[in-house]
């Protein structure tokens, strides 16, 4: 065969590999503060109405069903190439499990807590940030997780705009297929790719066990 | 108590309703009540008459519609709500405690609130947990889920008792635990007034909570209208009208007993040894006091067991067999009531009254509850025939005032 092998493949190219990596990951991690962020400040401005958590809801979730190439490709026109539509496709995927956890998180806090709360001489922004937050915490960071996996594998997509990350491996590999990398380099971009959604998946464990109060870890 | 402990302030409330809006008929209305510094009272009512939203009209976690609040004489009816209620204790069903914060962290907010020093604060956490009885060590930081429920109800009385306000809103604080926390919860809100001297306002639906508890008692129906506000003794020994002895329900001479402590009635002495004496001292006791019983007392004398002339003999003198284990005991903050049932169940017909510590002070028996209790219900009576010629003799002057008036009209 005259395919070079896996490992000889990775032994050669790693250098380019960890770049791709690092900026693959670094672009998510980046997006997912932006949407962390975002995110909770729509769940924390609309949870308390019934019709405008409802509009967040499904207004995030509309947009999740858009494909993610036509989403960088309709980008592209407005803001042009490379790291704007990235950034800008990645965190609007990953608003939507934040804002409906950060939504059914504060709502579910129980109402007794919120009384109790108030009763004892809590203004309104300090409630929110010593009682319902913390105690919503835990479904918004399960929310954080889900869209951080998400937005691994749509990030591959953001190379058809000239995106950094994993993503140009695979595109490169499925452009030239049949040639002798094809194979190694979409099998090295995906792999790349799992791997640093575990590896976050792990910092996601610690982070909950860092910051969620002992009195309400499951 | 501490230097810093703040006695309760009054509570006026003057036309206080509230209306919702699209209901026709207020949830309270025009409710007009003073409430002196340092009592409790108790609204008590059946549920939906509005005896809750009351409460928290004090607080203005509900906002009344109409009429004032006066706080210590300042009308609190219009300033803001936030800073109100960091003046104003509040504890609720089932505690409310943050389940994310220690024991110490949920007790700490209002003083932390209110800017005190971190040494204060500190120093202040330990000593209301010693106030309710939980041990500082221990329970300063622990989680609300680590706790029993009447310890969390615990806890949920020291934070709201934290910044030392001066009024205290309970809104079912008992609702939810056992019967036995919750007469345990009881008697250590009554001993903490006798120290804090705290204006309490409880609302509660059972009556009996109310008696044992109150100094007065508000009984309310729907929208809150007051059927009868007056001491206890009062209501039971003269109802206003059917709906409060509806509400009083039957045996109120058995609540009576509620109202009068072990404390109130006299306590004997009785021959004690401990269990360190030697035997002879046993015999020599028996001998002198002429009883033929004698209580033994455990190294920190406590009350251990109850012994009889005979029982040493049957043990073959070991003190340690013999003699009857005690099995319960009251302290001299139990009600009568208590300390009837325990005499009812102990079969010789007595029971150990003991101190804070569990240490001996000494003995209630059946003839002493049987007097005291005749001695009370007398005193009821005469008392409560001398309100009635009271309000007789006020009628008719008024009655006599207004004939002369007539009179005088006419003849000028």
């Amino acid at each position: 065969m005259s395919d070079v092998n896996f490992w000889e493949y990775l032994g050669t190219r790693h250098q380019q590999l960890l770049t791709d990596a690092f900026q693959h990951a670094s672009a998510v991690f980046q997006c997912m503060v932006v949407a962390t962020v975002l995110g909770v400040l729509i769940g924390v401005v609309t949870y308390r109405s019934e019709w405008a958590g409802n509009l967040a809801t499904t207004t995030t979730s509309t947009i999740l069903t858009i494909p993610s190439l036509a989403m960088i490709g309709l980008l592209i026109p407005i803001v042009g190439l490379g790291v704007p539509p990235t950034v800008i496709a990645l965190t609007l995927y990953g608003l939507l499990p934040i804002v409906r956890n950060a939504i059914v998180g504060l709502r579910g806090v129980d109402a007794t807590l919120v009384d109790a709360a108030t009763g004892i001489g809590m203004s309104r922004p300090m409630r929110l940030v010593r009682i319902e937050l913390p105690l919503a915490w835990p479904p918004i960071l399960t929310g954080i997780r889900v869209s951080t996996q998400m937005l691994m594998g749509i990030a591959a997509i953001a190379a058809y705009a000239s995106g950094p990350g994993l993503g140009n491996e695979i595109f490169r590999g499925l452009a030239s297929l049949g040639s002798r990398n094809a194979l190694n380099q979409v099998l090295a971009g995906t792999l790349g790719i799992i791997v640093l959604a575990l590896l976050f998946d792990a910092a996601y464990v610690l982070i909950g066990r860092l910051t969620i109060p002992r009195g309400i870890r499951a | 108590m501490p230097e810093s402990s703040t006695s309760g302030a009054s509570i006026e409330l003057e036309n206080l309703t509230k209306r919702y809006p699209g209901s026709p008929s207020p949830a309270v209305d025009n409710v007009n009540m003073e409430i002196q510094a340092g009592e409790i009272v108790i609204f008590v009512g059946p549920s939906g008459c509005g005896k809750s939203t009351t409460l928290k009209m004090i607080n203005r976690l509900i906002e009344p519609t109409g009429g004032r609040i006066r706080i210590g004489g300042e009308d609190v009816t219009g300033i803001d709500p936030v800073k109100l209620r960091r003046k104003v204790g509040y504890a609720i069903q089932s505690a409310g405690l943050f389940p994310h914060m220690t024991v110490a962290q949920n007790i700490a907010l209002v003083p932390k609130m209110v800017g005190w020093p971190k040494r204060r604060i500190k120093s202040r956490v330990e000593e209301l947990l010693d106030l309710v009885g939980l041990d500082p060590g221990e329970f300063h930081g622990r989680y609300p889920r680590q706790l029993s429920g009447g310890q969390q109800q615990r806890v949920g009385v020291a934070r709201a008792l934290a910044a030392d306000p001066p009024v205290l809103l309970m809104d079912e604080p008992f609702g939810a635990v056992d019967p036995i926390t919750r007469d345990h919860l009881q008697d250590e809100l009554i001993r903490l007034q006798h120290e804090l001297h705290k204006t309490i306002v409880f609302v509660t639906h059972d009556f009996d909570e109310a008696i044992k508890l109150g100094d007065r008692i508000a009984v309310l129906r729907e929208r809150s209208h007051i059927a009868q506000f007056d001491t206890p003794e009062a209501i039971l020994t003269n109802p206003a009208d059917d709906f409060v002895s509806g509400f009083v329900g039957a045996g109120a001479a058995l609540k009576r007993l509620n109202l009068t402590r072990v404390r109130d009635v006299e306590i004997q002495d009785y021959p004690t040894v401990t269990i360190d004496d030697p035997l002879q001292e046993f015999f020599n006791k028996l001998r002198s006091s002429g009883t033929n019983e004698i209580l033994l007392l455990d190294k920190r004398r406590r009350p251990y067991k109850w012994l009889r002339r005979g029982d040493l003999m049957r043990a073959k003198g070991s003190l340690a067999r013999a003699g009857t284990l005690v099995h319960d005991t009251v302290t001299r903050d139990a009600t009568l009531r208590d300390a009837l049932e325990a005499v009812l169940t102990d079969n010789a017909g007595r029971v150990a009254v003991t101190g804070r510590r569990g240490e001996y002070d000494g003995v209630v028996d059946m003839e002493t509850l049987m007097n005291s209790v005749h001695e009370l219900l007398e005193a009821d009576r005469l008392e409560a025939m001398e309100h009635q010629h009271e309000l007789e003799e006020a009628r008719a002057t008024q009655t006599h005032a207004e004939q002369e008036g007539d009179g005088g009209e006419k003849k000028a």
